[in-house]
């Protein structure tokens, strides 16, 4: 056990909690004790959904073996992404729904029910989960799947680690032929064009994501590089490639020093950088073959990029908006474009249908995620503004990014709540699962 | 809870008719979403009074007035840690204190010594177990107010000033013990503010609202140095009236205030 300072991966807020290894039981008698427990797993969570400042915070990262039979992946909660692709890629199989970091544990990505670029046509993780082991607060753990205990397993999909601790899932695995990914990026040039565009690669593209520059304004409003791309088949590679098609090396190219440096990221510096962006774009080919980690993990080639935003750490706003309110994205952008808040190329992707998951986030239509240096003036009053129209639109805010969220917009975006709170209350009597988050939020 | 932003929700306000620090506390819930508002008064008489007042001023925000006598220290430790155990505290504000009238400080021993209680020894109790509660639930942001009048004591409020003048020396160092925690102490020494306190005596430069106050704090709640002088220029003021030789700093000092503003 040690007491340390901890945050999210945007590394605010932070707190002084007591940090405890988890194996196969909970780490004190919690509810003898009336302490609180929060599981952990890589702490890419960008706001307070894995810190405890209460109680304690369990590390999860000890327990990360997996085995790989039939496309079916075992994994104990603590291994990561990235341990698992080095694996199974070489065998053919990739992971069937992955966040734009390998560097997630396979139960906070349940924890999360992460999604992909892939959501518009697969949907989020939990729909590959074939069943989990659960530690629940009496210190039992529980078998639990889409048809043993569903509830439960509906509940802890998404459930942001509060109906326990998540020891172990079965995961069903995507198989592919190459390691490889066919990549074409379309440069648009507005948020029309791009949105457009978007919508037309629902029907064929099985992945699809957009870079947007939010600090372009005026006509060049959403200014964006779609990136499209499916898995290559082994007849897409050239003849070098050919001979290993399913090879996978994955390297950082740089690393951040691990302490925060201030006054990097600027209006300036970030205009630069998206402008390098977009020229490499438009200088490279339309259509190639790039690898896995080039195409999902852009950013985990460098190491410690969170703390290129400094001392004050960062935000992420990311929202979903249905298909009839696209016209707030619009409004949003419009609105971070205004107030020149200086964010690197923020992200807008398609969902497909809402999967079961109590509060699981994505649902049909649009979602943008916008990183934001902490630091900016006034920064507050400006998401409050924005939360309310989504919520009067009917989107929500992403559990897994937020650290600021107003505790009364709840219900209206998770309509499940309640049903979730239900369903916590029998596994969790004395309400030992809690986080920095869910006492934020009333969870 | 302390969110990503750094906005605050609960707040305990030691000494809940300090205007100072309920300036402190408007600023604060202007600027961030309160939820909760815990006073403390110096007795049961009080309770309703207060309770009534701040449900009027902090509106949305829920209002528990809690009976805190600086008189009777060694019960102050405990009756904080159950404010802390009923809810999570953000920000506690140690604001209480008095300016006893200057003649009676200096010539009766009992105010001499109660009014150090009131204004350091109470303090420094309460404080003491906050910094605990803060490092049990993990984070948390201390506001001591001190005075100028602790940076160099004068003739005519030497027993408030040496007071604060200790009360000012706990709180930095005690700054400096919880660097690189996600536990602040702030240290504020305002000039002199037309508050109840002051009323009557005659106004010294620089004297400012206590808006001024609360509004300077909330700019540092979660960064910047620790030691705020309100207003600012008082820094550089003070900066040479501490090293003025004392023949002429004897001249500076008023003559000592006759008046007998009662106990507060």
């Amino acid at each position: 056990m040690s007491v340390e300072v901890l945050g999210g991966w945007g590394g605010t807020p932070v707190c002084l909690t007591e940090i405890h290894e988890i194996k196969t039981q909970l780490p004190v008698d919690a509810q003898a004790k009336s302490q609180s427990i929060i599981a952990r797993g890589l702490g890419r969570g960008y706001g307070d959904c894995a810190i405890n400042g209460f109680g304690i915070t369990a590390n999860c990262q000890s327990i990360n073996q997996f085995t790989m039979a039939d496309g079916v992946l075992d994994a104990e909660a603590g291994a990561s992404i990235d341990e698992i692709l080095r694996v199974v890629v070489p065998r053919g199989y990739f992971i069937p729904v992955t966040p734009g970091t390998k560097f997630v544990t396979i139960g906070g990505a349940i924890a999360a029910d992460v999604h992909g670029k892939n959501h518009h046509k697969d949907g989020s993780f939990g729909n590959f989960v074939i069943e989990l082991d659960l530690l629940i607060a009496d210190g039992t753990t529980h078998k639990i799947g889409p048809s043993i205990n569903p509830k439960l397993f509906w509940a802890t999909i998404g459930g942001m680690g509060l109906t326990g601790v998540i020891l172990r899932a079965k995961i069903q695995l995507t198989p592919i032929e190459t390691s490889k990914i066919l990549s074409t990026n379309v440069i648009c040039s507005n948020l029309e064009v791009l949105m457009d565009e978007m919508i037309r690669a629902d029907e064929f593209a099985r992945y699809s994501v957009a870079w947007v520059d939010t600090l372009a304004g005026g006509k060049h409003l959403g200014r964006s590089i779609l990136s499209i791309g499916d898995h290559a088949t082994e007849v897409d590679l050239n003849l070098r490639l050919r001979k290993t098609p399913l090879k996978y090396s994955s390297k950082q190219l740089i690393t951040f020093p691990g302490i925060p440096i201030n006054g990097l990221l600027n209006r300036f510096t970030v205009r630069v950088f998206n402008g390098l962006w977009f020229q490499k774009a438009r200088l490279s080919k339309k259509k190639k073959t790039i690898s896995l980690d080039s195409f999902f993990y852009p950013l985990d080639g460098i190491g410690n990029w969170n703390k290129m935003y400094g001392r004050d750490g960062f935000i992420q706003y990311q929202i979903s908006i249905p298909d009839n309110s696209a016209h707030l994205i619009r409004l949003i952008l419009e609105k971070f474009s205004e107030q020149r808040i200086p964010s690197f190329l923020s992200v807008l992707k398609r969902f497909g249908p809402q999967g079961d998951g109590m509060l699981s986030f994505p649902s049909k239509g649009w979602t943008l995620a916008v990183d934001i240096p902490a630091g900016v003036e006034g920064l507050g009053e400006l998401l409050d503004e924005l939360d309310e129209k989504v919520v009067e639109a009917g989107g929500r805010i992403y559990f897994a990014k937020d650290s600021r969220m107003n505790s009364r917009y709840v219900k209206e975006m998770y309509p499940l709540i309640d049903e979730f709170r239900d369903v916590k209350r029998t596994v969790d009597v004395h309400n030992v699962f809690q986080s920095n988050l869910s006492r934020r939020l009333g969870l | 809870m302390i969110d990503g932003l750094g906005a605050v929700q609960n707040i305990l306000l030691v000494g809940g008719t300090s205007e100072i620090g309920l300036s402190i506390v408007d600023s604060i819930f202007e600027k961030h979403r309160g939820k909760h508002l815990v006073v403390t008064v110096k007795s049961n008489s009080d309770i309703e009074r207060v309770q009534n007042e701040m449900g009027r001023r902090f509106n949305g925000v829920t209002v528990e007035v809690v009976v805190m006598n600086m008189l009777s220290s060694g019960s102050l430790a405990a009756t904080t840690g159950n404010i802390f155990g009923k809810s999570q505290i953000d920000v506690v504000i140690l604001a209480a204190g008095v300016l006893p009238p200057a003649e009676l400080s200096f010539t009766n021993p009992q105010i001499a010594v109660d009014s150090s209680k009131i204004n350091f020894l109470g303090p420094i109790e309460i404080g003491t177990e906050a910094i605990q509660q803060f490092r049990k639930q993990g984070h948390g942001r201390l506001v001591v107010i001190s005075s100028v009048a602790g940076e160099r004591p004068r003739k005519d409020n030497y027993v408030y000033g040496a007071a604060k003048a200790g009360l000012d020396a706990w709180a930095y160092g005690l700054a400096d013990s919880v660097h690189g925690l996600p536990i602040r102490v702030l240290v504020v020494r305002p000039g002199m503010v037309r508050t109840k306190m002051s009323a009557g005596l005659p106004e010294a430069p620089f004297t400012c609202d206590p808006d001024v106050v609360g509004r300077a704090v909330l700019k540092r709640l979660n960064k910047g140095p620790a030691l705020i002088w309100v207003p600012g220029k008082l820094r550089i003021v003070m900066s040479v009236l501490r090293h003025l030789p004392r023949f002429v700093f004897r001249r500076l000092s008023r003559g000592v205030n006759t008046q007998n503003t009662p106990l507060a």
